[in-house]
C-alpha cells in the first residue's frame, strides 16, 4: 500500500524506509466456501501485488468462470496448477507475498477440505500467525475446531479469527458475539491464548484494510493492521536460550575452523563461553565471522560463521548453546507425529528422524493414541494412517540434543523420512525425553561373546531365510541345520509357524502385527547370536524395513540374507499347506503374495532359485558360504 | 531486542539453505543464468560459505541467444575470485543451428534449455542445482518447494511433492534423482531490487535504459543485438530508449520504454508500474499454464 506520490518524489526516502520492515509469516486456514482465498486475494489486491496483466487475466476470468456475479473474483488469483483449475479446488500449500508499509508478508495459502491436514501442518509449521476463517452464515464448524487444534498444536502463538461474509448476516453485532463467544470456548480448551476476532467481508471489503462504517459496533483492529502488529516469532526466540545448530564445517585451510549454521534462539556474543550438544564440551566464541565483517553478536533468526578458541571436536548437527541453559540429551522420547504417506506408520518399523541438521535412526515404540483432530478423542491405534495425528514413542540409535517443542519449535521438531524411499512421510514435535533409556543401564557381564565363540569353535550369525509362503524355506532352513548340526555346529532355527504358537500367539497378520512379529524374533535371534548360536530364521518377513531392522541388531557380518526365490504361479502351484486356495476364496485376508506385498531383497548374501536348485543342493551352497565366510570352519 | 528486517531474513534463510544443500548432497552446482536473480544468488553463495572459495562451480546453459552484454558480465563473473564456471551447449542444437526465428520459441528453449540442462546435469552427475526462480513470478512457481525433486529422466510430478516442514530439508535421494534448489522462493521482485541496491550487487548493464536499437513485433520491443536477427522488408531497428526487466535470448526478451537508468529509478518505476515482470518473457505466452507444462518436463 505505498503511496504513488511519495514514491515519485523520493524514492531513495522510500527505499529507506522500506529497508526497514520486518517479515511476518502467516497462515490463512478455511475452506473455499469461508471465502479464504477472496481474503487473501483482497489483500493482495488491496496491497498493490496485482499487476495489470494478471488483472486483465482476472477479470477475463471473473467473467467466464468466476461466481461472484460479475465482481472479481480474487479466488481466481490464487489457483495455480491447472490441474486444480479444472476442479476448482486448491490441493497443495501456495505461497504468496505482499507488503505494506510496515512488513512484508508472506501467506501460506492451504485448502480447508477434510483429507489435507498434511499441507495446512506444513504451512502452518513456519508462521509465525493464522488466520482462521469462517463464514458468519456458519459459525465455528467442525472444520474450524480442526483447523485451530492444528495450528494449536504447530505451537502458532496468534491467532485472527476472521468471521467473513458479514454482508450476508446484514452486519449483525449479536451474531458476531455468538461466533466470538463459541470460539473463546473451544480456544481455550485447546491452549490458544491470543486470539483476536475480526467480522469482515472479503467481497466487500468491510474491515480489511480499512475500517468499515458498516461495522461501528466493532472497536479493534482491522485485518491488515492486526497482521502489521502481531509479534513475529523470532523476535520472541531472542528472549529464549542460545540454540544454534551446526549446519556445516568451514574449513577453507589449516588456520580457520569456523560453524556455519542460523541461530534459532537466543543472542550469541564474542568472547563469551559456549557448550557443544550434546557432548557436553566447553569453548569460547572466539570470532563471528561474516562475509561483511566480524560481528559482536548474532541474534535469534541470522546466519553466521563461529570459530571457538579450543579444538574441540563439533560436527554437522551438534548444538551450540550457553554453558548454563543447554538443550536436552536423550535417546528415547514422546513425540507428537502427523502423518503424510499412503503407506502408515507402524510400530517397530525404523525411520531416519531429521531434527535441526542432524539425522539420526528412529524407531517407532508404542503408539500410545491417535488424535482425532475432529472431536480431539484419543482412540487406541497400532498404526497411524495418512493425515491421522498420534503421540507415540521414538527409540533412536544415539543421543541427540532437544528441547521440547512447546518451548523451541526449531529443536524440538522432526521430519521421518523412508529409508527405502527417501520420502519425507511424517512430521512431529518431541514433547518429552523418556527416562527409561536413562534408568534402564545395560548389564555388563563378564562372559561375552568372544568368550563363547572360542569355547564352541565356531563364530555365531543369523540366516535370514525369507520368501513367499511355500517357497521351500523351511525345508532348505531344516536341511542346513542337519548338516551344521553333524558338524559340531551349535545351531537353532526359529520358525515362523512355530513362534506362532508361542511368543507371538497374541499376533494377527495385519501388516502392523507382522511388524511385531518380525521384530520380536529378530530380537530373540540376537540374543541367541549373543549366546554364539548360528541361528536360522525361516520367515516370510515380506518387508524390507523389518529385514534391514533385523540386521541391524547383529554385528557387522553376523546377518546373511537368504532369499528363497520362488515365483508366486509356483509356490502357489505347490500350495503344500492349502492356504493360497484359501487366499483366493477370501477366507484368509492379507495373504503375502496374495492381496498383501512382497518386497524382494535387493541385495541379499545369497539367492536360491528353486526353479533351477533343489533342497539338498541349496543347503549346501548355504555351508559352504558359511565357511567361505569363515564363520564355521572347512571341513 | 533487535528485530531483523525483512531483507536480513530472507537473505539468512537462503544462507541455511545453501549450507543444507551443500552438506547433504554430493555434488551441487549452481545454475548461473547472468540475470539479476543469478547475481543475487551467486552474492548470496559467497556469503554462506565465506571465508571458504565457492564448494560448487556454476553453470551456464548456454543458447547462443544471449545479448552480448550478457556475455561480457559472464566472462567477468568467471574471471571473479573463487567462481568456476562452466558454460554447456547442447551440441545438437548447435549442428543443427537451432534458433528462434526458423523453429519457433517452443523448440528453441527446448532444445537449447531443456535439454541442455538435462545433459549437463547428467554428464557432469550434478546431484543438486541451485536455480534463482522465485515463487511470485509465476501462479505454478507458487506451489513448488525449496527442494524441488526430479527423478532420474529430470521429471517433476507436482502432485507427489515431499511435504516441506519448519525448515528442515529432505535433500536424500537414489542414485540417477537429482533435486533442484530454489534459495530465492521467498523474495519478490521488489525484494531482488531492493538488496541489490542495498548489497550494491553488479548487473547487466541491460536493466537500466538507454538508446537501444529495436524492432516492434507482436506488440514487443525486440532488441537487434546483432546481424542474426533477420529483419522483415521495409522493417527499420529504430533506437528507443529502453530497458529490460527479465533477461533471456535476446529475440525472446521483450524491452521496455523507460528513463529508469539507475537503481533507485528502476526500483521507483517497478513500484509504478502496472505488469508483472514475466509479461516480457514470450515463452511463457505459449499456452495457458505453460510453465507448469515446461517444469514437469524439466525446464527449471
Amino acid at each position: 500500500m505505498a503511496s504513488s506520490d511519495s514514491i515519485r518524489d523520493d524514492v531513495i526516502g522510500y527505499l529507506r524506509a522500506h529497508a526497514r520492515k520486518s517479515l511476518l509469516r502467516f497462515i490463512a486456514c478455511g475452506s473455499v466456501d469461508d471465502g479464504k482465498s477472496s481474503v487473501i486475494g483482497r489483500l493482495l489486491y488491496e496491497a498493490k501485488s496485482v499487476f495489470e496483466d494478471q488483472l486483465a487475466v482476472l477479470e477475463e476470468e471473473s467473467r467466464r468462470i468466476g461466481t461472484t456475479g460479475g465482481k472479481l473474483d480474487f479466488a481466481l488469483l490464487l489457483d495455480g496448477l491447472s490441474a486444480e483449475r479444472e476442479q476448482g479446488i486448491t490441493i497443495d500449500v501456495a505461497y504468496r507475498f505482499f507488503s505494506t508499509e510496515k512488513r512484508k508478508f508472506i501467506v501460506a495459502d492451504t485448502p480447508g477440505h477434510e483429507q489435507y491436514t498434511r499441507n495446512m501442518v506444513t504451512g502452518a509449521s513456519t508462521a509465525d500467525a493464522a488466520v482462521i476463517l469462517v463464514d458468519a452464515r456458519k459459525g465455528v464448524l467442525t472444520q474450524t475446531r480442526r483447523h485451530s487444534y492444528i495450528v494449536a498444536m504447530l505451537g502458532i502463538r496468534h491467532v485472527a479469527l476472521a468471521i467473513n461474509k458479514m454482508d450476508l448476516v446484514g452486519y449483525s453485532e449479536q451474531r458476531f458475539a455468538e461466533i466470538r463467544r463459541d470460539y473463546l470456548e473451544f480456544a481455550g480448551r485447546i491452549g490458544l491464548e491470543d486470539v483476536a476476532c475480526l467480522p469482515i467481508s472479503a467481497l466487500e471489503g468491510d474491515n480489511v484494510t480499512a475500517p468499515s462504517p458498516r461495522t461501528p459496533w466493532f472497536r479493534g483492529p482491522t485485518l491488515i493492521e492486526y497482521l502489521e502488529t502481531v509479534e513475529v516469532d523470532e523476535d520472541r526466540m531472542q528472549r529464549a536460550p542460545l540454540r544454534m545448530p551446526v549446519q556445516w564445517v568451514n574449513r577453507p585451510d589449516q588456520d580457520f575452523r569456523g560453524f556455519a549454521g542460523r541461530l534459532v534462539s537466543g543472542i550469541l556474543r564474542r568472547g563469551e563461553p559456549v557448550r557443544i550438544n550434546p557432548a557436553g564440551t566447553q569453548s569460547v566464541v572466539t570470532r563471528i565471522v561474516t562475509r561483511d565483517g566480524d560481528l559482536d553478536e548474532a541474534v535469534a533468526g541470522q546466519s553466521v560463521t563461529v570459530t571457538l578458541r579450543d579444538e574441540i571436536d563439533v560436527s554437522r548437527g551438534d548444538v551450540i548453546s550457553a554453558p548454563d541453559s543447554p538443550p536436552g540429551s536423550a535417546d528415547e522420547f514422546e513425540a507428537v507425529v502427523v502423518w503424510m504417506h499412503a503407506q502408515p506408520m507402524l510400530r517397530g518399523r525404523s525411520y531416519l528422524m531429521k531434527i535441526g541438521a542432524k539425522t539420526v535412526g528412529a524407531t517407532v515404540s508404542p503408539i500410545k493414541y491417535r488424535i482425532n483432530v475432529n472431536t480431539l478423542e484419543r482412540l487406541a491405534a497400532t498404526r497411524l494412517d495418512l493425515n491421522e495425528v498420534g503421540v507415540c514413542g521414538l527409540e533412536l540409535d544415539r543421543p541427540i540434543a532437544f528441547d521440547p517443542y512447546a518451548e523451541n519449535r526449531a529443536t524440538g521438531a522432526f521430519i521421518l523420512i523412508d529409508r527405502m524411499t527417501n520420502d519425507t512421510v511424517g512430521g512431529g514435535m518431541l514433547r518429552f525425553a523418556l527416562r527409561r533409556s536413562q534408568n534402564v543401564h545395560w548389564q555388563a557381564v563378564d562372559v561375552d561373546q568372544g568368550a563363547r565363540t572360542r569355547l564352541n569353535g565356531h563364530r555365531p550369525c543369523v540366516l535370514w531365510f525369507t520368501g513367499l509362503s511355500g517357497a521351500g524355506k523351511s525345508t532348505i532352513a531344516n536341511l542346513v541345520e542337519k548338516r551344521l548340526h553333524a558338524r559340531g555346529v551349535h545351531t537353532y532355527l526359529l520358525d515362523g509357524d512355530n513362534v506362532r504358537h508361542g511368543l507371538n500367539k497374541d499376533l494377527g497378520f495385519t501388516d502392523a502385527d507382522r511388524v511385531e512379529n518380525v521384530r520380536r524374533v529378530a530380537e530373540v535371534a540376537k540374543l541367541m547370536v549373543d549366546a554364539g548360536l548360528v541361528v536360522l530364521v525361516s520367515f516370510i518377513s515380506p518387508f524390507r524395513s523389518e529385514r534391514r531392522m533385523a540386521r541391524g541388531l547383529v554385528g557387522e557380518g553376523e546377518f546373511l540374507e537368504v532369499f528363497v526365490d520362488t515365483p508366486l504361479e509356483i509356490a502357489e502351484g505347490r500350495d503344500v499347506k492349502g492356504l493360497y486356495r484359501k487366499a483366493r476364496a477370501g477366507q484368509l485376508r492379507n495373504f503375502t503374495g496374495i492381496d498383501s506385498p512382497y518386497e524382494a531383497p535387493e541385495r541379499p548374501e545369497l539367492r536360491i532359485d528353486t526353479t533351477k536348485v533343489g533342497a539338498e543342493a541349496a543347503a549346501l551352497e548355504i555351508v559352504a558360504e558359511l565357511e567361505r565366510r569363515t564363520l564355521i570352519a572347512a571341513e | 531486542m533487535r528485530t531483523l528486517t525483512h531483507l536480513q531474513r530472507l537473505e539468512a534463510e537462503s544462507i541455511h539453505i545453501l549450507r543444507e544443500v551443500v552438506a547433504e548432497t554430493e555434488r551441487p552446482v549452481m545454475l548461473y543464468s547472468i540475470g539479476k536473480d543469478s547475481a543475487v544468488m551467486l552474492h548470496l553463495a559467497r556469503k554462506a560459505f565465506h571465508p571458504a572459495r565457492l564448494p560448487f562451480p556454476l553453470l551456464h546453459v548456454d543458447t547462443t541467444w544471449k545479448f552480448r552484454e550478457m556475455y561480457a558480465m559472464r566472462e567477468q563473473v568467471a574471471r571473479s575470485e573463487g567462481v568456476e564456471l562452466l558454460v554447456h551447449r547442447n551440441p545438437e542444437a548447435l549442428a543443427l543451428g537451432v534458433n528462434p526465428f526458423t523453429h519457433g520459441s517452443a523448440v528453441h528453449t527446448d532444445v537449447w534449455k531443456t535439454q541442455g540442462l538435462r545433459q549437463a546435469l547428467d554428464r557432469y552427475g550434478f546431484d543438486a542445482a541451485f536455480g534463482g526462480a522465485r515463487r511470485d513470478e509465476e501462479k505454478s512457481r507458487a506451489k513448488e518447494r525449496i527442494l524441488s525433486f526430479r527423478n532420474a529422466q529430470h521429471h517433476w510430478d507436482p502432485k507427489n511433492q515431499r511435504p516441506e516442514l519448519w525448515n528442515l530439508y529432505n535433500a536424500r535421494k537414489h542414485r540417477g534423482e537429482s533435486i533442484r534448489v530454489f534459495p530465492l522462493s521467498n523474495w519478490t521482485e521488489l525484494d531482488v531490487w531492493q538488496y541489490i541496491h542495498q548489497e550494491n550487487i553488479p548487473i547487466v548493464s541491460l536493466y537500466f535504459a538507454k538508446e537501444r536499437p529495436v524492432v516492434e513485433r507482436d506488440g514487443a520491443l525486440i532488441m537487434v543485438d546483432d546481424e542474426r536477427m533477420p529483419l522483415a522488408p521495409g522493417e527499420r531497428p529504430m533506437l528507443r530508449k529502453v530497458r529490460f526487466r527479465t533477461l533471456g535470448c535476446y529475440p525472446l526478451t521483450g524491452a521496455v520504454e523507460s528513463e529508469a537508468d539507475t537503481l533507485p529509478a528502476i526500483i521507483r518505476e517497478m513500484l509504478l508500474s502496472r505488469s508483472s515482470e514475466r509479461q516480457g518473457r514470450v515463452i511463457d505466452r505459449d499456452a495457458n499454464a505453460s510453465m507448469e507444462k515446461k517444469k514437469q518436463e524439466g525446464y527449471f
